[in-house]
């Protein structure tokens, strides 16, 4: 029995709380295109994705408008491209990113995930040709997303691995320099990553999925805001109260969508990604939820607290919500995305530190921040370490997706345009890590991953 | 509070119109409900802060135009008269909603 209040509520949190189901995502699985000669591999590659994800973008726009709720992208992610490329003689990797960013333009999605490794306890031959093909890659391509997975509580952290994506990082800053280093936004580097992420630029189809999976991500800061607005000065057991109803609703949307989407596509539904991710647009901020919690500005001191009751409460609402929760799965807080978190940074609120901190207690970890260019490749490498410890000690994914913006120095300013947004170049401590991270070797697991 | 009808089925839809009150408005989206075949099942409204709001669900088993025509169609209507109306399926509200 519905009442108005209720199909109002609905319609409010849609047209002015920018409720929205963030990305409807299909996972492929690409095994079965592997071949000894890399051009017959593209083809299949080509030919499997633009069947499979032919009708996924008409398919979003007829829920979206059947519900009245935005979906606002359609993408896809695949099988990490080392383990289909292993097999071809190919001596780099660009070809197959040519290939997905082609099949990706083909059937009209805007991103495409999975050029990806996962190289925690170490490299095969195509790991390496993989991640060397990276920055070429993504300057040549729009639409490919690139991921490496370094670390996991199983196994410790594969420090050269570590270095060679901060060189990889580095390099794909100053390919794509005249585009304020875009490349590295389409980078992601993990710890404990999951294989059913249906968000970029971390999105890849993991090696235990079946072969076509529909997976979604829901999205909603603005509808926390306001109700945490509503509820006035109330106590925190109330505020964790008011965000896990509000996280259940939200859920609820996603899969609703997911499995609609997968009815009419014809695909098992995997998944609902319950995480809080920001847009550039005002009040569709994580930071602006903490604000409302009563903090000045996102970083002050509280935030890592306020985060974790946030956080939690999101995910605990989630998890009534659907059976199947998987993915990141919690609150995001990007920069570069999110206008609270920029405005936090010019206002001296927030430094990459406490940044660090706040991603102990939520999900991924430094996510698009702007760096100076002449970052040392040794300092992006201790960065991506020290996220990586937080991730394996903690049982929990971390990631970094940062820029070191070539030829930008502290207070200049990248813009990279619609969702990944803009941002302030932030400072990083100046003192080396260098003869640290260049040891090598693989930081051992810790005690509590010998469980067996 | 004010309660919409309990009803089953899956070819519901749910008619929201929002705007400034003026003479017309129920006769003007029920001419289009009518003429579509579309039945209506319950109709509310009130009055929240100065804007008209109601809500109509509807049955479109017996509908010619399918969901996203009808809702075309409405929100064609709704400009003319300076509404907002939306044309959604109800499961949308049932899930966010119901256990």
């Amino acid at each position: 029995m519905l009442t108005i209040e209720e199909i109002l509520e609905t319609i409010k949190m849609v047209q002015e709380e920018n409720l929205d189901i963030r990305t409807i995502t299909m996972g492929i699985s690409l095994r079965d295109c592997s071949d000894a000669n890399h051009r017959i591999a593209c083809r299949k590659i080509y030919d499997k994705v633009t069947r499979l994800a032919g009708p996924l973008v008409r398919a979003g726009e007829e829920i979206s408008r059947e519900y009245g709720l935005p979906i606002v992208n359609k993408r896809i992610s695949v099988t990490p491209i080392a383990l289909v490329a292993e097999a071809s003689s190919a001596d780099d990797y660009c070809c197959y990113a040519e290939t997905l960013d082609r099949a990706a333009e083909a059937v009209g999605v805007n991103f495409i995930g999975g050029f990806s490794a996962l190289v925690h306890k170490g490299f095969t031959g195509g790991d390496r040709k993989l991640i060397e093909s990276i920055p070429r890659a993504l300057s040549e391509t729009e639409r490919v997303c690139a991921s490496v997975n370094v670390a996991t509580s199983r196994v410790g952290i594969n420090m050269d691995a570590i270095l060679l994506t901060g060189a990889v990082i580095k390099k794909t800053a100053e390919l794509t320099a005249g585009r304020d280093s875009i490349g590295c936004a389409k980078l992601v580097v993990f710890a404990n990553v999951p294989e059913d992420n249906p968000f970029m630029a971390g999105a890849f189809h993991g090696i235990g999925e079946p072969d076509c999976v529909i997976n979604t991500g829901v999205s909603g800061p603005g509808v926390v805001r306001s109700a945490i607005s509503r509820v006035g000065d109330a106590d925190l057991g109330e505020l964790s109260e008011t965000i896990k109803k509000m996280a259940f609703k939200i859920t609820r949307m996603g899969e609703l969508v997911g499995r609609a989407a997968a009815k009419k596509l014809g695909v098992p539904f995997g998944i609902v990604d319950v995480s809080l991710a920001p847009t550039p647009a005002i009040g569709d901020s994580v930071a602006e939820i903490l604000q409302e919690m009563g903090l000045e500005r996102c970083g002050a001191p509280g935030s890592t607290a306020a985060l974790a009751l946030l956080n939690d409460a999101v995910k605990k609402g989630g998890a009534m919500a659907s059976s199947y929760v998987g993915g990141l799965s919690g609150a995001f807080i990007p920069v570069s995305e999110d206008a609270g978190m920029i405005a936090a940074v010019d206002d001296g609120a927030l430094n990459i530190e406490k940044l660090e901190a706040m991603t102990a207690v939520c999900s991924v970890g430094l996510d698009m921040i702007a760096i100076p260019g002449d970052t040392s490749v040794e300092t992006i490498a201790a960065i991506i370490a020290d996220e990586a410890a937080i991730g394996v000690f903690n049982h929990k994914t971390t990631a970094v997706r940062i820029i070191p913006a070539a030829g930008k120095q502290v207070g200049d300013r990248v813009e990279f345009g619609g969702l990944l947004g803009r941002a302030p170049v932030m400072a990083v401590n100046r003192f080396s890590a260098a003869a640290f991270v260049n040891r090598g070797g693989r930081i051992p697991a810790p005690i509590h991953s010998l469980r067996n | 509070m004010n309660r919409l009808k309990d009803l089953k089925g899956n070819n519901r839809v749910v008619i929201t119109v929002i705007g400034p009150d003026r003479v017309g408005i129920i006769a003007a989206v029920t001419t289009i409900l009518a003429e579509q075949g579309v039945n209506i099942l319950d109709i509310s409204q009130t009055i929240m802060q100065e804007f008209f709001v109601m809500v109509l669900v509807a049955d479109m088993a017996g509908a010619k135009v399918d969901l996203i025509d009808l809702k075309d169609m409405l929100a064609q209507k709704g400009e003319e008269l300076k509404l907002r109306i939306d044309t959604q399926h109800e499961d949308i509200f049932n899930f966010m909603h119901r256990i």
